[in-house]
C-alpha cells in the first residue's frame, strides 16, 4: 500500500492546487487573528470560515480527484493488488495531503496566537472536517460513473450539511417553539458534521451563551468529559460509515 | 489452467454473457472471436477479476479467482485501449509496476527494447500516441514473463512494423508454452499464431474448435474463410 500512496501523493502535489488550498487558508487565519484585537474573537472568525472553506474544498477536491484516478485504478486493479489496497491509498493520499495543508495552513496561526487547548481543539476539529468531507466524497463518487453527477451530489451534500441543514433546525425551532425541543436539538445536531464542530468549538470557546436556553442544554450535555467523546465518536462515525460504504461497492464495481 | 464454470454477467437488464463454459490450456495460442459486443472484453475482463461475474466461476491453476489476488502475478493483460494516469510518465508507470508486482527473476524487457521505451521514457501518457499507448501496454504485459497472456485487439493501432514484432514476440512465448488469449477483428492476422479458435455471439460460446480440425472440417485453409463457411452454413 505504501507504494501506491507514494504515487497518489507525489500526484497531489504536483497538481498545484493543494498548494493555493495552503495558502488561502492561511491568508484566513492569519488575517482573522490579526485583524481582531483579542484572541477569542480571532478564534471565531477563523472557525466560520473553516467550517465554511474546508468542507468545501475537501469535498469537491477529492471527488474531482477521484474521478480523474479511474485510469489509475484501472491500471492497478488488474495487478496483483487487493481492491481494499487501493481504495484505502487513494482515502489516505488525499487525507494526509489535505491534512497537512490545513495544519501548515491554520495550524501555524493558530498555535502563534491562540491559547493551546483552544488551537488544539480547533486543529483537531478542522482535520475532523477535512477527513469527514473526504469520506463523503468517496460515497458520491462510487454512487455514480458520471462525473458530473458524482460532482452534483458532492455540491448538494456540501449545500445541505453547511446551508440547509441550519435553515432546517431553525425552521423546526420556530414550529415547535412551544415545546421543549432542547433535548431533541441535541439529537438533530448530530445529524451534521459541520454543526457538530461548530457546537464543540463554540463550548470550548466559552460562548455557549449566546445560543440561549439551547446553548445551557448543549452544555449541560456536550460540556462533559462524556459528551466530549460521545462528539468525537460521532464524528468518526461521519468519516467511518460514508467511507466503509464506499469500499464496499468499490470491491464489487465493474471497470 | 484456467476453467470458465457456467459464468453470467449482468450489466442491469443486459445479459452479457450467459452460463460460459470454456476450458483454456497451456500451451494454446487461442483466439478469442466474435461480432462487436458478443461480450469478448468482458469475459477477459471476469478472468482479470476487473469485472464481478453475477454467476459462475473461474478456476485458475484448479484455485477460485473470486477470493484471490495472487494468480495475477501470472497473468500479463494487455488491454484494447490502454488507459493511464495522464500525469505519469512512461516511466513512473514502469516503476510503479515493477514495485507492485516486486519480482525477483529476471524481466523480460525483448519488446521494451525493440520498441525503444527507453528513449521516451521522460514522456507523459497524455502526449503519447494511440500506438506508442500500444507499444507501452505490450511492454508491460510482457515483462514479468507470465505463464498466461491476455491480449485484447494487440495489433490494432501498431504500425506494421511493431505488429511483426508482437506477432514475432506471441509466437515465441507460445513455443515456451505459455497460455495466449487474443482477441481480434483483422483474421487475416491470426493465421500463423493461433492454435484454437473461440466463436462468441451474444454472450454465448458457439464453438470452440482447433484450428486444424476446423480448417479441415470446412476444406478452407484459411481461419477467415473457414469461420465465414461456418456462419454462412449456420
Amino acid at each position: 500500500m505504501r507504494r501506491i500512496l507514494k504515487y497518489v501523493i507525489i500526484d497531489i502535489i504536483k497538481n498545484k492546487i493543494v498548494v493555493f488550498y495552503t495558502i488561502l487558508i492561511a491568508l484566513f487565519a492569519w488575517s482573522a487573528f490579526g485583524l481582531e484585537d483579542n484572541a477569542s474573537k480571532g478564534l471565531l472568525t477563523l472557525l466560520n470560515i473553516i467550517l465554511f472553506v474546508v468542507p468545501l474544498f475537501s469535498v469537491l477536491f477529492s471527488t474531482i480527484y477521484i474521478y480523474n484516478s479511474s485510469e489509475f485504478v484501472e491500471l492497478l486493479v488488474s495487478q496483483p493488488i487487493k481492491r481494499n489496497k487501493i481504495w484505502n491509498s487513494l482515502f489516505a493520499g488525499l487525507s494526509i495531503s489535505l491534512s497537512v495543508s490545513f495544519l501548515i495552513g491554520a495550524g501555524i496561526p493558530l498555535l502563534v496566537y491562540a491559547e493551546p487547548r483552544k488551537a488544539l481543539m480547533m486543529i483537531v476539529v478542522g482535520v475532523f472536517v477535512t477527513l469527514i468531507f473526504i469520506s463523503l466524497a468517496f460515497f458520491s463518487s462510487i454512487l455514480s460513473r458520471d462525473k458530473a453527477r458524482g460532482i452534483g451530489y458532492s455540491i448538494l451534500l456540501w449545500l445541505y450539511f453547511a446551508l440547509l441543514f441550519d435553515g432546517l433546525v431553525l425552521f423546526l425551532m420556530f414550529q415547535l417553539n412551544d415545546y421543549p425541543i432542547e433535548k431533541m436539538m441535541v439529537m438533530i445536531s448530530a445529524l451534521s458534521p459541520i454543526d457538530l464542530s461548530r457546537i464543540l468549538m463554540l463550548l470550548e470557546l466559552d460562548v455557549s451563551a449566546m445560543l440561549g436556553y439551547t446553548g445551557a442544554i448543549f452544555k449541560q450535555f456536550f460540556g462533559t468529559s462524556l459528551g466530549l467523546v460521545l462528539t468525537f465518536f460521532l464524528l468518526l462515525l461521519w468519516i467511518v460509515v460514508p467511507y466503509v460504504i464506499s469500499l464496499r461497492k468499490f470491491r464489487v464495481k465493474d471497470l | 489452467m484456467i476453467e470458465v464454470k457456467s459464468l453470467s454477467k449482468r450489466f442491469g437488464k443486459f445479459l452479457v454473457l450467459n452460463e460460459l463454459n470454456l476450458h483454456l490450456r497451456s500451451g494454446e495460442c487461442i483466439a478469442l472471436i466474435g461480432p462487436n459486443g458478443c461480450g469478448k472484453t468482458t469475459l477477459i475482463k471476469s478472468i482479470l477479476g476487473m469485472v464481478v461475474p453475477t454467476g459462475g466461476d473461474i478456476l485458475f491453476q484448479k484455485k477460485s479467482i473470486l477470493k484471490d489476488i495472487e494468480y495475477r502475478k501470472k497473468i500479463g493483460y494487455m488491454p484494447q485501449i490502454g488507459r493511464y494516469p495522464e500525469n505519469m510518465t512512461i516511466g513512473q508507470i514502469f516503476d510503479m509496476v515493477k514495485s507492485i508486482r516486486n519480482v525477483e527473476y529476471k524481466l523480460d524487457e525483448d519488446l521494451y527494447h525493440q520498441f525503444e521505451i527507453e528513449k521516451i521514457l521522460h514522456k507523459t501518457m497524455n502526449t503519447l500516441s494511440g500506438g506508442t499507448t500500444q507499444k507501452v501496454s505490450a511492454a508491460l504485459a510482457f515483462l514479468f514473463d507470465p505463464e498466461v497472456l491476455i491480449l485484447d485487439e494487440p495489433t490494432a493501432g501498431l504500425d506494421p512494423l511493431s505488429s511483426e514484432i508482437l506477432k514475432d514476440k506471441v509466437l515465441k512465448e507460445k513455443a515456451k508454452g505459455k497460455l495466449i488469449l487474443i482477441t481480434s477483428h483483422l483474421l487475416s492476422e491470426l493465421d500463423d499464431m493461433v492454435s484454437e479458435i473461440i466463436f462468441m455471439q451474444e454472450g454465448e460460446i458457439l464453438f470452440h474448435q482447433e484450428v486444424g480440425v476446423l480448417t479441415k472440417e470446412t476444406g478452407m485453409d484459411r481461419i477467415s474463410k473457414a469461420i465465414v463457411h461456418i456462419l454462412k452454413k449456420r
